[in-house]
């Protein structure tokens, strides 16, 4: 979107900084984002106004976007670098100033796959809405899952898959939650490439994510409607 | 090549453009399309894709029309075996598979196509849990095994080689090219 060089961050009103970190996001610019989050501090913004009115709201864009069919992945995948750099400066100080929380997530790529860059912009994604993430990584037995419930607690489990020949294990995983008499105390999305709703609901989960963007707000749907029925019910 | 070699040339071929393995939700549509034609020429459909990331999709599809597709889940399977391609697996999960038509098209599919060229950094986004480059190769051929091995270094991987020529598709088409079990006209969809 940005195509001027000589663009000085620093003299840029607040408004005009915003706008042109959405830019420099959409074009994976790493280091004005960087220079960005630190003009947006030095001029008292505070950490969570940064991360959701700059990097969040800029990387909605692209996912909007992508979503659309006018950004392919690569072009994702740079915008998501440059939200990590800028991250990498907000998350201590996030931690410090007790942002407002929405909830958590166990997520983790499962057994027999290494493919992890979906998982990867779920997790961040989830990160800059508000969500604690605890990020299992890749190739995950279901022992790992059951572990990482027990000791978090998670709203939310989240698995991912790229391949046809991995996706099955997810019903593994739900299975043994269901063995457990666990199944019903968390909310269990999943995605990857060859996924879809009628697989989703085939293995027992909550919802089918199409890409991060679907994933915080069906994260934050699912976990509103959730909290609305339990006071309810008192 | 292999096609040229089925007795009395039984086959037809009818491919679909390579680049969907990065757009898997238009293969069946495209399938759909290719098996209606063939059909319609009177002749025998058979499907020689691997399930190539329809998520199920195409069996579901192929089931309803009663197409026959070859077994496997995507072509590195269906040319190393079942057998094979699971100990490879279980050796380093982490292998980027090659096959003659990938060397050949290296740039233009992953350097080009996945911007590592104007942006090497993503290689490591990419590639970060990969070990090793394992080229499966169709043909024993010099050349493509020099660009194969610069492939593996372009990526920063290790790299290996193993000749297994068409493997499990080599049967599944000269299985069917038999003359007792052919019509005069079988068609392949071929490319897995």
């Amino acid at each position: 979107m940005s195509d001027d060089d000589d663009i000085i961050l620093a003299d840029l009103d607040d408004d005009e900084l915003v706008q042109q970190m959405h830019d420099d996001l959409y074009d994976g610019l790493q280091e004005e984002i960087m220079e960005g989050v630190n003009i947006l501090l030095a001029r008292k913004w505070t950490p969570y106004d940064v991360l959701t009115k700059a990097l969040v709201e800029g990387m909605t864009i692209v996912g909007n976007d992508f979503r659309d069919g006018i950004l392919f992945v690569p072009e994702v995948l740079m915008a998501a670098n440059a939200m990590k750099a800028g991250m990498s400066i907000l998350r201590p100080l996030l931690a410090e100033t007790g942002a407002p929380r929405v909830g958590s997530m166990v997520i983790g790529t499962v057994k027999g796959d290494i493919h992890d860059i979906g998982k990867n912009l779920v997790s961040m994604m989830l990160e800059g809405a508000g969500f604690d993430v605890i990020d299992l990584g890749i190739n995950n037995p279901v022992e790992n899952y059951l572990a990482a419930l027990e000791e978090h607690k998670p709203d939310i489990l989240g698995m991912s898959a790229l391949l046809t020949t991995t996706m099955p294990y997810m019903k593994v995983v739900v299975d043994a939650m269901i063995e457990k008499g666990i199944r019903d105390d968390y909310i269990i999305l999943v995605g990857g490439a060859p996924l879809n709703e009628a697989f989703a609901e085939s293995v027992g989960a909550d919802a089918y994510c199409r890409d991060a963007a679907v994933a915080v707000e069906t994260a934050k749907e699912i976990i509103k409607a959730r909290r609305e029925r339990d006071a309810a019910a008192g | 090549m292999l096609i040229d070699q089925c007795p009395a040339q039984h086959f037809e071929l009818s491919c679909l453009p390579a680049s969907w393995h990065n757009y898997p939700q238009k293969i069946v549509p495209g399938i759909k399309r290719k098996v209606e034609a063939a059909r319609k020429a009177g002749k025998t459909p058979l499907v020689v894709y691997g399930d190539c990331g329809t998520g199920g999709a195409l069996d579901t599809y192929l089931q309803t029309a009663g197409v026959e597709r070859i077994e496997g889940p995507h072509c590195y399977e269906i040319y190393l075996g079942k057998t094979d391609f699971e100990a490879e697996m279980d050796q380093a999960l982490g292998t980027f598979f090659l096959t003659d038509y990938m060397v050949r098209h290296f740039e233009r599919i992953i350097m080009k196509g996945m911007w590592l060229r104007q942006h090497p950094q993503l290689r490591d986004t990419y590639f970060a849990h990969y070990t090793r480059v394992l080229y499966i190769a169709q043909s024993e051929d010099a050349a493509l095994q020099a660009k194969a091995r610069a492939a593996a270094e372009a990526l920063g991987l290790a790299y290996e080689y193993r000749y297994t020529g068409f493997g499990d598709f080599a049967s599944f088409v000269m299985h069917r090219s038999a003359p007792e079990m052919s019509g005069r006209n079988r068609r392949a969809n071929p490319r897995s």
